[in-house]
């Protein structure tokens, strides 16, 4: 299993445009991939999931990936999270 | 009978024309159990399947017709259309509960719809309405429905409908829908967004529209006043096409002017900008010609979360805005928290008076570390255009040469560390309070520029809270009061070759552009809408003219009798 930290550094949180881009990206994965915040936790696969969270900017999120594709699907997310400037 | 329906102004104009109803049918189901549950499984995919063709077409409409980031939306749609989490429990439901496809597709979507409409977040109620319009067209399909379509609208309507499904928006052809009107929504719901984008007048949130509205009823749609008019008599048509007449006009007039300087009927020019609260903003200060940003206020990077924002965090915010408004002078406010605006995280201590207390630029001289995160993002930006840094709440010579001095000591430190600062960055103040006015000759030697933050220098020379409606009466920005010390601050940085704006809700007011003119006033800065209205006004002013009545006014006793003034001799 790979794990990784973001805070999240978008005005407007995990809510926007740019988070259906970084869902809409892991759908060819086929490891299970987990968002956690707070004490919940969601698969990030899910746009409904992943919203229901609403994760507010400034925050920190937990991502794990576990899978045959479990490093190809954290490189995924870090790009994602660094082109759609949603964390740092 | 003329009927009159109040509701939220969504987007402006006015539109004339019969009424169409858009009824989304009705898509009631019921539980029914099933006993090959594997076949009730595959009816649910081959609904979907058709569903997704459907989308992918209005997303590719949408594209073509409108702007790719319209037809996001139709992404998003996809996204849930294929969403793990809405259509596996479906399944489930299905298999273990032996129930039909619509009944168990209802309850799951309904658990989402009501979770999304619960958050305290307007982009999530609005989310809210993306899975119900998914949940609708996958519906639709299973019960062998067809959903109505705006596109398929042949003849000028006005729309009205209970609300209007984004799916329903985007297919909305401004030549043959003249307006809209939904009992639902408000001005940030999509389709209020959308028609600002198309242009078209709209009024939502109306309520009782589909209860009081038939086909083929002439209906007014005011957008601008946020009413509409049903069967209008011929005396209330007339006025309102008059109405739609000049509305028209202005707006042919405004748009004129966007890229058009600012300029008075005799050569006088001076600039007009925009105030903004985060970089999203920068784009709609530069389609209504807004010459630079006046304001930009920083705060929203500190608010709303549960600690301080980092370095490189505010210098990605910081240099968006300043490749945004390529080269065109930005005035960046330091952090300005306290007074009303809190910081849950700094845990500062309660005071009796906040609008007099550790606020702005107290607050940073004190936490200076923050201060300094700050304004190394800002040096670390400027090479991305032209950079004003402004510190807001300057009461004495001596804080302003402080944080003058922490701001140089930054810059120096970064230069030592080979980090590329601009060298054409100014430094300037606001000018809010009465005592910074009064000694504005001594800091116009000092700064670069001034500011002049009319809202709050109103309150502190009256004594008024701005917020408290029995005091109406004293805060008033004709007060001959306030209108001397905007002149004392104009004047004295003219002497010193430097250059004055002002970033607060007076220099967008209409009634108070003129004097500002007439004072001398270098910059004027205000929200984007009304930047081109400001535009002109002016070119229909003389700065000559306006400037020989300056000395008569500032002698009058009272603010009405300025205002009044201004009426009669214009």
């Amino acid at each position: 299993m790979v794990e990784k930290r973001y805070t999240i550094s978008a005005s407007e949180g995990l809510h926007a445009r740019p988070t259906s881009l970084l869902v809409g990206s892991l759908a060819p994965f086929s490891s299970d991939i987990t968002l956690v915040y707070q004490d919940k936790s969601v698969n990030m696969k899910s746009i409904l999931g992943v919203m229901s969270l609403g994760v507010a900017s400034g925050s920190t999120i937990t991502v794990k990936a576990e899978g045959p594709d479990e490093h190809e699907a954290i490189a995924k997310i870090d790009e994602v999270m660094k082109s759609e400037g949603l964390a740092s | 009978m003329e009927q009159r329906i109040k509701g939220i102004a969504a987007s402006g104009g006015i539109a004339i024309a019969k009424a169409f109803r858009l009824e989304h049918p009705d898509l009631q189901t019921e539980k029914v159990t099933v006993a090959d549950t594997e076949a009730e499984s595959a009816r649910l995919d081959r609904a979907i399947a058709a569903s997704r063709e459907e989308l992918e077409t209005i997303r590719k409409h949408a594209s073509e017709q409108l702007s790719e980031s319209e037809a996001e939306i139709f992404s998003a749609h996809l996204l849930v259309l294929d969403d793990p989490e809405l259509i596996g429990p479906v399944k489930d439901k299905i298999r273990s509960e032996k129930v039909n496809a619509e009944h168990a597709l209802k309850i799951t979507a309904d658990g989402f719809v009501t979770l999304f409409e619960s958050m305290d977040n307007a982009y999530m109620k609005e989310r809210a309405a993306d899975v119900r319009d998914v949940t609708q067209r996958i519906l639709a399909h299973l019960l062998g429905v067809t959903l109505q379509s705006p596109a398929m609208i042949r003849e000028q309507t006005v729309i009205i409908a209970e609300d209007l499904t984004p799916s329903d928006t985007v297919q909305l052809n401004p030549e043959y829908i003249l307006g809209f009107v939904t009992d639902i929504g408000g001005r940030t719901s999509h389709s209020a967004i959308l028609a600002r984008t198309l242009e078209i007048p709209a009024v939502v949130g109306c309520r009782s529209a589909m209860a009081q509205i038939e086909n083929s009823m002439t209906v007014i749609v005011d957008g601008t006043a946020g009413e509409v008019i049903v069967s209008p008599s011929d005396a209330t048509l007339k006025a309102y096409e008059e109405k739609r007449r000049l509305y028209a006009e202005e707006q042919a007039q405004l748009t004129q002017l966007v890229h058009e300087p600012t300029r008075s009927k005799d050569g006088h020019q001076v600039e007009l900008a925009g105030n903004i609260g985060s970089p999203a903003d920068v784009a709609k200060v530069l389609e209504n010609g807004g010459e630079g940003i006046g304001l930009f206020r920083t705060e929203f990077l500190y608010m709303g979360r549960d600690q301080l924002p980092t370095e490189d965090e505010q210098y990605e915010a910081y240099k968006s805005v300043l490749e945004q408004m390529e080269g065109r002078p930005t005035v960046v406010r330091t952090l300005d928290i306290g007074g009303d605006k809190e910081l849950p995280y700094l845990d500062l201590p309660v005071e009796a008076n906040p609008f007099l207390g550790i606020r702005a630029i107290r607050l940073c001289l004190q936490e200076e570390d923050m201060f300094r995160v700050q304004l190394r993002a800002l040096l670390r930006a400027s090479v991305h255009g032209h950079l004003k840094i402004m510190f807001p709440m300057i009461a004495t010579l001596d804080e302003f040469r402080r944080a003058k001095a922490i701001c140089l000591d930054e810059k120096e430190q970064l230069a030592k560390a080979g980090v590329p600062v601009s060298d054409r960055i100014e430094i300037g103040m606001m000018v809010e309070i009465p005592s910074a006015a009064l000694m504005a000759d001594q800091f116009a030697k000092e700064v670069d520029f001034f500011s002049i933050g009319t809202n709050d220098l109103i309150q502190y020379t009256m004594a008024a809270d701005r917020m408290n409606e029995q005091l109406s009466y004293l805060y008033q920005p004709f007060s001959p009061a306030v209108l001397r010390l905007i002149k004392m601050v104009i004047d004295a940085a003219h002497r010193e070759g430097k250059h004055a704006g002002m970033c607060g809700e007076m220099a967008g007011d209409e009634a108070a552009i003129p004097v500002l003119l007439g004072m001398g006033l270098d910059e004027f800065s205000m929200s984007a809408s009304s930047i081109l209205k400001a535009r002109a006004k002016i070119a229909g002013l003389s700065k000559t003219e306006m400037e020989a009545k300056i000395d008569h006014i500032l002698s009058l006793s009272s603010g009405e009798e300025v205002r009044s003034y201004i009426e009669e001799s214009l």
